[in-house]
């Protein structure tokens, strides 16, 4: 709920209410990746996230 | 008023506590995971910092994190939108480690400091400082200056990758913002990742490297302007524009486009740990000249914004001390502050000391040194330590002495030729050892430079050493007029104390160039005739400036090797067991650690072979 909060007022401030769709898309499919046996690590050679 | 400082989840994980404006404690969690550029929650760098200040978790007033993960989410999300459907791969792999975990940064934070003591029931205020105001804050707040203008330049945080802030009192004003992709550091990066180094760590090697270019030679100039006309514009006000046709690293999983770098400059990407070519040094003086220009541009645009004749910096492009020494000789600046712990891991005392003064509006007051005493906030270790490793290894050290007789018989070890790995008091903060975890030799010794780096680092021939010069001496070897306390300034070390060239030095390869002896202190001499100065005071570390004032008695210089207490790949030695472990590894040949002297020909044998090596990644 925290971390909804959080995103609402994100998007009320910055006013990029697309990233709302974007989001629960993300959430949903990352879902299924974790499930799925996806690991959630990073493995890399150099990444910005 | 108690502030935990945190920066993690990135790398270089750290934490750092401020109490009533004062940093009292900071640490990286490496020094104690013992895995270098660590980026898990610091958690035991957290327990240190209060154990420290005799606090718990329910004691703070806030947790300060130090960037913006929303924002930082926001700005992944726009760059793989615009450069979509390329970067895909890259997407499949960030996602699941933003929605699992990163973008609930406040659970994380509070999942850590539960492992870290906290019960849970703490009301905990958890603060977000954007990433280059805490950056502007380790810088400005500590600093001597009461005004001044604050320049940070790094890869990336959320969006802004270069700002320059004007600070005054205890407050900071952004006045103008770099944002990503275009970021000096990433470019400095993605000329590391080229050249065969690894990408947030061999940055200070390719600095290191960039001298055994030829400066007379067209190659270089070719080189400097294909970068200009293909890679990189650089603006009047040192504002910058990538190409990002040329570059990977928005999108993807590499830094570069290795073809195009490959067609631009003419030869393939180095393979790591692969010999160093002349055109591998040519390119590396090349960026690092471009590197240098756009900093003098940004100090130029501060100076003109702010009208203030005060510079403070930070942020990983500020650990660049070639461009640091540069800027300073430019005289934009009447004084120049740099946080020694300029890169992420200065985020952390950074977010806290931004909670402090710009959230709860704490007024600062201005240390006329400075407020890091040295940057000396890490932990201690007592006679109890020492003998837990006499007994553990059977070690053998001399009775404690007292200072003198201490200071008198490490002088003389080192005027005899002796490596002495120097372990004092509370532990440096930042990348630098500056004389509490150091290892230290004679700088006129003229094998001492390849002794050192293959038999006690193991880390390549090519790179250089620094000097720690005591205060009052420092002009008489180098051509500096300020102090520079934490190893962040090079300068030209005195002509008359350097030995004359051949004609043909320049067209010398790297070896050529590393036998030849180019100075009365060799080995803190680079090949470009600098050195990357400490100058150490009486006022932060009197025993140091003692030795060095001992050594000075016996040699005539006032001036001792000064290099970090690790091998290669290895966090610096935080407790006397890994000291004692690092000195028996290597062939150094006395181990000092507070008041007790262990000679290596009185240890009993080391049970280890090499196996011990392939602990260590190699950076």
């Amino acid at each position: 709920m925290e971390l909804l909060r959080d995103i609402w007022a994100f998007m009320k401030e910055r006013r990029k209410w697309w990233l709302g769709p974007v989001i629960i898309v993300l959430v949903l499919l990352t879902a299924v990746l974790v499930l799925g046996g996806g690991s959630a690590l990073a493995p890399y050679i150099y990444t910005l996230f | 008023m108690r502030i935990l400082g945190i920066s993690a989840f990135y790398h270089d994980s750290a934490a750092a506590l401020v109490v009533d404006g004062q940093i009292v404690a900071a640490a990286q969690e490496e020094r104690f995971s013992r895995k270098k550029h660590d980026d898990r929650f610091p958690v035991n760098a957290v327990r240190y910092c209060l154990e420290e200040a005799g606090l718990e978790v329910k004691d703070l007033d806030a947790v300060a994190f130090y960037d913006k993960p929303l924002l930082k989410f926001e700005r992944l999300l726009e760059t793989y939108y615009a450069f979509a459907p390329g970067g895909f791969a890259s997407f499949v792999k960030a996602m699941p480690v933003w929605v699992g975990g990163k973008l609930s940064t406040r659970k994380l934070l509070r999942d850590g400091l539960k492992d870290a003591g906290a019960t849970g029931k703490e009301k905990l205020k958890l603060l977000f400082p954007e990433h280059h105001l805490s950056h502007a804050a380790s810088a400005f707040h500590p600093s001597p200056f009461d005004e001044a203008a604050i320049l940070t330049i790094d890869g990336v945080g959320e969006w802004s990758t270069a700002s320059i802030c004007h600070g005054r009192g205890k407050d900071i004003e952004v006045k103008r913002e770099l944002r990503f992709p275009h970021s000096v550091g990433l470019l400095y990066s993605a000329f590391t990742y080229f050249l065969g180094f690894r990408v947030n760590s061999g940055e200070y090697k390719l600095m290191g490297l960039a001298p055994y270019g030829d400066p007379l030679s067209a190659r270089v100039k070719d080189y400097e302007d294909r970068i200009r006309k293909e890679l990189v514009h650089v603006h009047d006000d040192g504002s910058i524009w990538l190409d990002m046709r040329k570059f990977h690293y928005a999108q993807g999983l590499r830094m570069v486009k290795d073809d195009a770098w490959e067609r631009i400059f003419g030869f393939p990407r180095r393979a790591p740990e692969s010999p160093l070519e002349q055109h591998h040094c040519d390119l590396g003086l090349a960026i690092q000249r471009v590197t240098e220009d756009i900093v003098l541009r940004m100090a130029r645009t501060a100076r003109a914004i702010t009208g203030s004749p005060n510079l403070c910096m930070a942020g990983g492009v500020a650990l660049n001390c070639v461009a640091n020494g540069l800027l300073e000789r430019a005289g934009i600046f009447d004084r120049i502050f740099v946080q020694p712990a300029s890169g992420d891991a200065g985020g952390a005392p950074g977010a806290a000391l931004a909670a402090y003064h710009l959230h709860f509006e704490q007024p600062r007051t201005v240390n006329p040194n400075d407020a890091l005493n040295g940057s000396y906030l890490g932990p201690a270790y007592g006679e109890a330590d020492i003998r837990k490793v006499i007994n553990r290894f059977g070690a053998v050290a001399s009775p404690a002495l007292d200072e003198e007789a201490l200071v008198q018989r490490t002088a003389d070890l080192l005027a005899a030729g002796k490596v002495v790995g120097w372990f004092q008091g509370r532990m440096e903060f930042g990348p630098r050892a500056l004389g509490n975890r150091s290892i230290i030799g004679d700088p006129a010794s003229p094998e001492m430079q390849l002794k050192l780096n293959q038999k006690i680092k193991f880390r390549e021939s090519f790179r250089p050493f620094a000097p720690a010069v005591a205060e009052e001496s420092l002009e008489r070897y180098f051509e500096a007029r300020t102090p520079s306390p934490y190893m962040l300034m090079v300068h030209p070390v005195r002509a008359e104390l350097r030995k004359p060239l051949p004609a043909d030095y320049h067209a010398l390869d790297l070896r050529g160039k590393l036998y030849h002896e180019r100075s009365t202190l060799p080995a803190i001499t680079h090949i470009d005739m600098s050195a990357r100065i400490q100058t150490v005071s009486p006022r932060t570390n009197p025993r140091f400036h003692k030795l060095i004032k001992a050594f000075g008695q016996r040699t005539g210089n006032e001036v001792v090797i000064n290099t970090s207490f690790n091998v290669r790949g290895e966090p610096i030695v935080r407790t006397p067991e890994e000291a004692y472990r690092c000195f028996m590894r290597t062939e150094m040949d006395v181990l000092v650690v507070n008041d007790r002297i262990f000679l290596k020909e009185e240890q009993p044998a080391w049970p280890e072979g090499q196996e011990w090596m392939k602990e260590h990644v190699l950076d």
